[in-house]
């Protein structure tokens, strides 16, 4: 990936950037680390590869609130960009202070898939190839399928390069076949209500609200969340199920027509609960009902942020 | 299960769903009396964590009426309501909880009559479906 790092360097330099926001290799096999490069010789040790499985457009938002006046350069997959170009549609960055700079995703590591996979045995040591991933451990080595270990979200990306960008490097990727973008939804619409709700009541019961899902998240940007608010406090902080649901469902809403299904708060998950139905179910909601699709467009508004005279209300008595 | 009178809770838009109320009051027709009250200024100010809070605290039914669209006080704040509450909707349904503990209704400070009728649908089909359990609070 020395083509990267080249390439990045001109950019670097071209642009005159203040910052670049990328990954590393980090400290764990299979797990990248974000980057802050303000020098250009630190730029060597930027990678790009299936373990960069965070949301960069977060660390680009925190980096902006933090100082506004800096020229941002930002290393992003698809859904990094897009999450970038939704929060610029919201306002919350400027165009003209990011260069986004592309990079084709093949897909990232879900590190609860991974942990299944090895049976929760401990890797030390990895290499990373075209199909597969070798994993090296105490006692054993395992070749492993990449398709076995990526991230759902990854599987039926629709978007894996940059919809907008200022420089791409590399060859774009082809997306996911569309019929696979909604897949897990409409296999849990063919069950009954009592068999779903028995289905999230078993997921969310493993949740031990830590709120790792949120903290991933470059959509919940929040001064206050609202499960943070004591008068009055809206939702109790404990385990108790029902708690859990709201604060799920809750989530999920605010994300509509928000989320661009980058799958960070699944791969920050420590529990492996499935996000992903929820909110994939609420994306094809707005999608079907509203047609948007959220981090296309910097100028058009989000859908809730937005009405039509003429939208279907066949719910309402 | 027989003798199963719903608790209701109906946040009604100020400038013409509590009218509407009001008018059924005026011309005293007659419906169940299951139903509280909140006036809010607007649909537009109920945000789905009220209706999901109202269940949690053992409600077994919510309706949210607001104005007719185009007729709204502020213009157009019924028009976002509309897409927050179908959004609400399909993931209240999706999660498993029965939908038709949820109900929108558009009722104008004119239809006393249609209220009450809104009223008396909202009661029977939380009826049909029974006390609420799925997300209420155990305490």
């Amino acid at each position: 990936m020395s083509n990267l790092q080249e390439k990045v360097k001109k950019i670097f330099s071209d642009e005159k950037l203040d910052l670049l926001i990328g990954f590393e290799k980090g400290t764990l096999p299979l797990r990248a680390a974000p980057s802050f490069v303000r020098k250009s010789e630190d730029l060597d040790k930027l990678i790009f590869d299936i373990t960069c499985q965070n949301n960069l457009a977060k660390h680009l938002l925190n980096e902006i609130k933090r100082n506004p006046d800096q020229k941002i350069g930002i290393i992003a997959k698809g859904c990094d960009a897009r999450a970038i170009i939704h929060l610029i549609s919201e306002k919350q960055l400027e165009r003209k202070k990011i260069i986004i700079i592309g990079v084709p995703c093949c897909g990232v590591i879900s590190p609860f898939k991974l942990k299944n996979v090895l049976n929760g045995r401990e890797v030390t040591d990895c290499t990373i190839n075209n199909e597969t991933v070798i994993c090296k451990g105490k006692d054993y080595e395992k070749e492993i399928s990449r398709t076995d270990i990526l991230s759902g979200y990854c599987l039926s990306c629709q978007y894996p390069n940059a919809p907008e960008y200022d420089y791409f490097i590399g060859e774009q990727t082809k997306p996911a076949p569309p019929e696979k973008q909604f897949e897990k939804v409409d296999e849990l619409e063919k069950m009954t209500p009592d068999e779903r709700w028995e289905y999230f009541k078993k997921e969310y019961s493993k949740c031990i609200r830590c709120n790792a899902c949120r903290n991933a998240c470059p959509m919940c940007f929040c001064d206050e969340c609202f499960i943070d608010r004591n008068k009055p406090r809206w939702v109790g902080k404990g385990n108790d199920i029902s708690d859990i649901m709201i604060y799920h469902i809750m989530r999920a809403i605010h994300l509509a027509g928000r989320c661009t299904s980058c799958g960070a708060c699944s791969r920050a998950c420590p529990m492996g609960i499935d996000i992903e139905a929820l909110n994939k179910r609420v994306t094809k909601e707005i999608k079907e009902r509203f047609g948007f699709t959220a981090g296309l467009d910097c100028e058009k508004n989000p859908a809730l942020a937005d009405y039509k005279t003429d939208d279907n209300d066949e719910f309402i008595m | 299960m027989e003798n199963f009178e719903p608790k209701i809770m109906t946040f009604l838009c100020n400038w013409c769903s509590y009218a509407g109320a009001d008018l059924a009051g005026v011309s005293r027709l007659q419906y169940p009396a299951n139903t509280r009250v909140i006036r809010v200024p607007c649909s537009g100010r109920v945000d789905p964590l009220f209706i999901l809070k109202c269940l949690q605290d053992g409600y077994d039914g919510v309706l949210v009426s607001g104005c007719h669209p185009g007729d709204c006080h502020y213009l157009s704040g019924n028009y976002f309501a509309r897409r927050k509450f179908a959004v609400l909707k399909a993931s209240l349904e999706f999660i498993g909880v029965e939908s038709e503990r949820v109900h929108f209704s558009w009722v104008s400070a004119g239809e006393g009559e249609k209220f009450s009728q809104v009223i008396s649908k909202v009661i029977e089909s939380v009826k049909k479906i029974g006390p609420a359990q799925k997300l209420v609070k155990k305490r």
